[in-house]
């Protein structure tokens, strides 16, 4: 219990981040219209792309001879980037058509 | 200096999400949301590349190389990707988010067992976490991506009591993991046994969910996604990281309810599966014959009627017939028919899917009406053409309780006056289920492949 309260005093900032954008999450997408489930679906899934940010940091710091890490990191950056950049790019593809429809109204 | 002038970067990165997010949800900011989102990403990656570590190798010629094979293929990917297709690329690289938080955790796990570092709770509850969700993101997606593509079927991949297995294999992982963490540092082997287990989890928690609710497994599956990214963020104690994925996290579970909801099926009743398949519906009354019609009888229907509206399915998609259907539209409106699209919350494969299949053929936006605005026109409109939809149109969902899509909301297609279905066969739809409504007195089938049939219509329709 002590260990706990002392843990969570050492991480306080932390906590408040974690809590407020998860309630920020919440309330930037409890009001969206059904049309536009599926680019949000998208847009949302590149920025979890974020996590090729980990990668980034995990290869800059490795040791230039230890290949299992090097390797594993190259793989990471690769598939983050398909993630980041796939999604981004989709998305726009998908939300570009609905621009294209009203500019020919 | 350098550090803080970039942390200060991290930080517009995170507010770009933030406001990035924010436009997306509305229908006239989405694609520039999209665009600040995507320039948030390029200054977290820019900072990251620039932050000053002390005699740090930095290896950039390895990051280089994989960042920019990575973006290629993302790239090509998303530009090469048929309409009809997005879910499943969608799913692909949600999968491949996954599998790099996975590729993360599984480096700092051996670094604990080489250097035999002693790591306290919290890390090791950090790393282990970021492998599970990591990991049953990343088979998860694949799945999902597999039976949206047709690769794989339902029953193929579903053992006999599956919901039991897949209870048993979650003990497993819980069991496990706390097994991992009370251990210490554990030995690297363990952790791929245990990441060999998650990896298996994920398929399994995937394999009894009927195809039709893979949009909500795949929203479910993004937020899996971003919870790992957050908590890799831990690991680094990365700020932005965390925050990026935190936002997906929760925006990812809300609109998985908000998918749930158009359904109106419980989150809990769609990850047990069922639906499609193992329930039992109202028995097949024996030779039931569904009436036809010939695209001349259709096209002279359809030309004198004073309205007609179009249920666009799956089946339109798969035709590739956006385009012909259109123009059957703008040949019956220079008649004066008043023309309009019902868009099922569901129909396609993605709520908001079919919206955006219309809008890559032109259809304006004032003739596409949602499920209640359908509704209330329906008992008004002359003719209903039904071009590979199935399962949105089943009157089984008000008035058959043993009907798996019994409560689904459902456009009452059968109040209006007359009914064409164009379809390939008498085959049941993407959820396995017989449709009634093909036997209604008022229906008459078309048969025949979306496209085809549309362009009969079409030259029917320019020859009277």
């Amino acid at each position: 219990m002590e260990q706990l309260l002392q843990a969570i005093d050492n991480n306080l900032i932390l906590i408040y981040l974690l809590a407020f954008t998860i309630l920020l999450g919440f309330e930037l997408i409890s009001k969206v219209p059904t049309v536009l489930h599926t680019p949000l679906m998208s847009g949302a899934n590149a920025i979890s792309g974020v996590v090729i940010i980990g990668a980034i940091l995990l290869l800059r710091q490795a040791q230039s001879d230890d290949y299992f890490t090097l390797v594993m990191g190259f793989l990471g950056i690769v598939l983050g980037m398909i993630n980041v950049v796939g999604g981004f790019a989709v998305t726009d593809r998908m939300l570009e058509m609905f621009k294209k429809r009203k500019s020919s109204k | 200096m350098l550090a803080s002038l970039l942390n200060i970067a991290y930080l517009l990165g995170a507010l770009a999400f933030v406001v990035g997010l924010r436009r997306l949800s509305s229908p006239d900011t989405a694609r520039r949301g999209n665009i600040l989102a995507a320039i948030g990403m390029a200054i977290a990656i820019a900072a990251t590349l620039g932050y000053p570590f002390e005699r740090a190798p930095n290896n950039y010629s390895w990051i280089a190389g994989g960042m920019l094979l990575g973006a290629l293929i993302g790239w090509l990917a998303a530009k090469r990707v048929k309409m009809t297709a997005m879910p499943q690329l969608v799913s692909i690289f949600n999968g491949l988010g996954g599998a790099c938080a996975v590729l993360l955790a599984l480096i700092e796990f051996r670094q604990l067992d080489l250097f035999s570092t002693s790591a306290g709770l919290g890390p090791l509850l950090v790393l282990g976490f970021t492998l599970l969700i990591g990991a049953v993101a990343f088979t998860g997606s694949l799945l999902a991506y597999l039976k949206l593509d047709g690769k794989v079927w339902d029953s193929q991949v579903t053992l006999p009591r599956h919901s039991v297995v897949n209870l048993v294999l979650l003990l497993l992982v819980v069991v496990g993991m706390a097994y991992l963490i009370y251990q210490g540092p554990p030995s690297f082997n363990l952790v791929l046994i245990y990441l060999a287990l998650a990896l298996v989890y994920g398929f399994s928690f995937v394999a009894p969910i009927g195809g039709a609710d893979m949009p909500v497994v795949i929203s479910l599956l993004n937020s899996f996604t971003g919870l790992s990214a957050a908590t890799a963020g831990l690991i680094y104690g990365n700020q932005i990281m965390l925050v990026g994925g935190i936002l997906v996290g929760a925006s990812g579970t809300i609109l998985t309810v908000l998918m749930c909801q158009a359904m109106n099926r419980s989150l809990f009743n769609v990850i047990i599966g069922g639906f499609g398949g193992g329930a039992t519906a109202k028995a097949q009354e024996g030779d039931q014959v569904a009436k036809t019609v010939t695209p001349s009888d259709a096209a002279i229907q359809l030309y004198y009627a004073q309205s007609v509206l179009f249920v666009p399915g799956y089946g339109l998609a798969v035709a590739q017939a956006q385009k012909v259907c259109k123009e059957v539209d703008d040949l019956l409106q220079a008649n004066g028919v008043d023309v309009k699209y019902a868009i099922h919350p569901v129909a396609g494969r993605m709520p908001g899917h079919m919206n955006v299949l219309l809008a890559e053929a032109d259809v304006p936006y004032p003739q596409l009406l949602d499920l209640d605005e359908a509704n209330a026109a329906l008992p008004n409109t002359d003719m209903v053409v039904i071009v590979g939809a199935n399962d949105v149109v089943n009157p089984a969902a008000l008035d058959d309780p043993g009907s798996p899509v019994y409560g689904m909301p459902v456009l009452n297609v059968w109040e209006a006056q007359h009914i064409i279905v164009l379809k390939r066969s008498m085959r049941p739809g993407y959820a396995g289920i017989q449709n009634q409504l093909f036997f209604h007195p008022k229906t008459s089938m078309l048969f025949g492949d979306a496209k085809d049939s549309l362009q009969e219509l079409a030259s029917e329709i320019k020859g009277l």
